[in-house]
């Protein structure tokens, strides 16, 4: 009797059998509100007349678009105008992230100089930029750079092939012809030469200290195959160039103004942060270590590319991985200034034809959700790969 | 600690068996005393605000109608500014109750987006604007030309039917809010700025240099503009419809705001006296007091006052309503409003 009682409460005030009972109701309670949701919205829709599904994304969408990367009509599906809009918040996302990365790091390893103009004008580029909303900044480079360009007609130009006016910028699209393909594989077989190279000069410097300019010599192979290949099918390239046509030119590739706009305005606000990113890693670096490597004998340049770098890219990733996944989710400002992005396009132009918010907002959502998680996943394999071997 | 337990408990279980009841909107809007109107967020004529945040134009002036004829007085109106973007969602969550922002009734609209169209008071069409000094006297000129205009519009499906069926090519530049598109177009980033041709008159006065622009012959579309409301509330629909058609009716009755009082008074034309509100009981049918019509027409005014008044021929915007379709059907035009009783 008294055994059986005791099974009982310990079964029923075992820790591990209420946590598990808590979040078993946990669990189905969550899973409850969200049938809830679900089912509410589904019968309000109803009760309202609101068409939901997706079956629109096969339909004809009837609208233009200004910029495509891929072929687009208004023929097309409202699945391609998506695909569009994805494609130009990728391509503002990815110039975005290369250059602010770029002019990030120069400006934070300018502001550690010595130079105390140097300094200050890294100091002052990192104030400035970062505390002017970011909204504005895209405004004032939008309006600012078409109020300096001078209409088609007055084009800026060089050598006849380059044009530069306040609908954008005209440069020559080469066209491939006959042998180049040739030229393409005598291009990737210079890459993986060089890194052949790459890996042998590794080995011989760990077996004997030697080293090799791996870099200059990389360079020289990819500039001499592709001259000796263009040389031998006889320069298969021509160009495509623009003509003034009617109100602009045309042929060429094109780069339209809101895109040059966005892409500066996004990676100079984000540089600002990058800057302040870099520093803190380079000052994280204790002054020891380059002591250290000054006294076993490296150069300057030798003592920031193996010593300090490396140990303040520990520091410098996770907070760069937010830079990166705070400027891809800017670029939705882009619909001010009527850059053709994700967001002006579906979840703007698509939204209003079909009226259905919760499936287009729903799908914009989950490619943010998508790419965000993309260049975490990314940023964390380098920051594995980064880190410093502990022996 | 179990009686809080199940106190929790019974509040989740509530939560699920709690069906939304929803109240009329005219029930609704009684009680809270103002209703929300839908406007634009700045289209000189249609819906535009003073330096005093007063809102007016033809399209405010249908909110003032409901307004009156809902409480007597025409300013029991909160107004909400919306982008074209946003304005349906905010029709669907029930942000506004009555839209009344230009907005062009189609059948993807009527049918598929949750809208009720509660009829027509600004007949319009799709134009294009141009630089005088282009040298441009045609749409049919306009191929290969940058085209600024406004997202979330029908003006967008508009312009690609224009240039596909004559065979044109253009660029698109499309912007969020009707002021950046000025703005563009001002700047020289496009060629044309294409939207309704009474958009283009209303925006043209925003423009630094309003007469160094020309608006083009062509109109490319139909855009019949009205207020709109919820699908699935009959009566409210009911009531906007029937204050614009009071309005049109007036009109053609020769009832206006200067004289509705003293004609009230004296009229013998069971019409009149209808629209009166002394006779017919169209107040009751609508769940409105009698004298609904009247107070629209002597503190609104009819269709001719509020043309006028706000896009006429001598105001800044400058439609002349005589040959255009929002002249009445008795003057060549398609006003047309069924008989109110």
């Amino acid at each position: 009797m008294q055994d059986k009682n005791l099974g009982l409460s310990s079964i029923l005030f075992n820790r591990s059998v209420q946590g598990i009972f808590y979040q078993i109701v946990t669990l189905v309670l969550v899973i409850l509100a969200v049938l809830y949701i679900v089912d509410n919205t589904a019968s309000n829709m109803i009760a309202r007349g609101l068409a939901s599904g997706f079956h629109f994304l096969g339909v004809e969408s009837g609208f233009d678009i200004g910029m495509t990367l891929i072929d687009y009509s208004p023929t097309s599906t409202y699945f391609d105008s998506f695909i569009v809009g994805l494609l130009n918040t990728l391509l503002v996302a990815g110039l975005g992230i290369s250059i602010a990365t770029i002019v990030g790091f120069t400006v934070g390893i300018a502001r550690l100089s010595s130079n105390w103009l140097i300094a200050k004008l890294a100091e002052s580029y990192i104030e400035i930029l970062r505390n002017i909303p970011l909204l504005l900044q895209i405004f004032f480079w939008y309006f600012a750079v078409l109020r300096a360009l001078p209409k088609p007609k007055q084009s800026l130009e060089l050598a006849d092939s380059f044009f530069l006016n306040n609908r954008g910028l005209f440069i020559p699209d080469p066209v491939f012809g006959e042998g180049g393909t040739l030229i393409l594989y005598s291009f990737i077989a210079a890459i993986l030469i060089s890194i052949g190279i790459a890996i042998w000069s590794k080995q011989r410097q760990n077996k004997t200290g030697k080293t090799f300019p791996v870099f200059y010599s990389s360079i020289g192979l990819l500039i001499s195959f592709i001259f000796l290949s263009m040389l031998a099918t006889g320069f298969p390239v021509t160009f495509d160039y623009p003509e003034l046509k009617g109100f602009n030119f045309k042929g060429g590739i094109k780069l339209i103004p809101e895109l040059v706009a966005l892409t500066f305005a996004l990676s100079m606000y984000t540089a600002s942060f990058i800057a302040e990113v870099v520093r803190a890693g380079i000052q994280a670096v204790s002054l020891g270590q380059t002591e250290a490597a000054r006294s076993l004998g490296l150069n300057p340049n030798q003592i920031l590319r193996l010593v300090i770098i490396p140990q303040a890219l520990r520091v410098i990733v996770p907070p760069l991985t937010n830079q990166y996944l705070n400027l891809t989710k800017n670029s939705s400002l882009a619909a001010a200034i009527a850059y053709p992005d994700l967001v002006l396009v579906f979840a703007g132009t698509a939204l209003m034809q079909t009226g259905q918010a919760i499936e287009i907002i729903g799908m914009v959502m989950g490619v943010y959700l998508f790419l965000s998680l993309m260049t975490s996943i990314i940023m964390n394999l380098f920051n594995r790969f980064m880190r410093v071997a502990e022996r | 600690m179990i009686i809080r337990k199940l106190t929790i408990l019974s509040a989740i279980v509530s939560l699920f068996t709690v069906s939304a009841a929803t109240a009329g909107t005219l029930d609704t809007v009684k009680g809270q005393g103002f209703f929300n109107c839908g406007v634009s967020q700045g289209v000189p004529g249609f819906s535009n605000p003073d330096s005093d945040g007063n809102w007016s134009g033809i399209d405010v002036d249908v909110c003032r109608a409901v307004s009156a004829a809902i409480f007597g007085t025409p300013d029991n109106v909160k107004y909400v500014p919306l982008t074209a973007k946003e304005r349906f969602t905010a029709l669907q969550s029930g942000e506004i109750d009555v839209l009344s922002r230009n907005t062009t009734w189609t059948l993807s609209r009527d049918a598929q987006i949750g809208l009720e169209f509660a009829g027509v008071n600004f007949y319009d069409g799709q134009g294009f604007m141009v630089r005088s000094d282009s040298g441009i006297t045609s749409a049919m000129e306009l191929d290969g030309a940058s085209v600024c205009t406004n997202l979330g519009t029908t003006t967008e499906l508009n312009m690609a039917d224009f240039f596909r069926a004559n065979g044109m090519s253009y660029e698109p530049v499309v912007f969020e809010k009707a002021d950046e598109v000025v703005n563009a177009y001002d700047e020289g980033r496009c060629d044309t700025y294409t939207t309704d041709k009474s958009g283009l008159a209303a925006q043209r006065t925003k423009l630094a240099d309003p007469d160094a622009h020309v608006v083009l012959p062509e109109t490319i579309s139909k855009e019949p503009l009205g207020p709109v409301v919820r699908e699935g509330d009959g009566d409210w629909a009911d009531i906007v419809r029937w204050s614009l058609n009071a309005m049109i009716e007036a009109e053609e009755f020769g009832l206006d705001k200067g004289s509705a009082s003293s004609t009230c008074a004296t009229t013998g034309n069971p019409v009149v006296a209808r629209l009166c509100g002394k006779e017919g009981g169209n107040g009751a049918a609508l769940n409105l007091g009698d004298s609904w019509s009247y107070d629209i027409i002597s503190q609104v005014g009819n269709y001719g006052d509020i043309y006028e008044a706000n896009v006429g021929a001598n105001t800044p915007v400058g439609l002349a309503r005589a040959g255009s379709p929002n002249a009445s059907y008795k003057n060549g035009g398609v006003l047309y409003a069924p008989p109110a009783r």
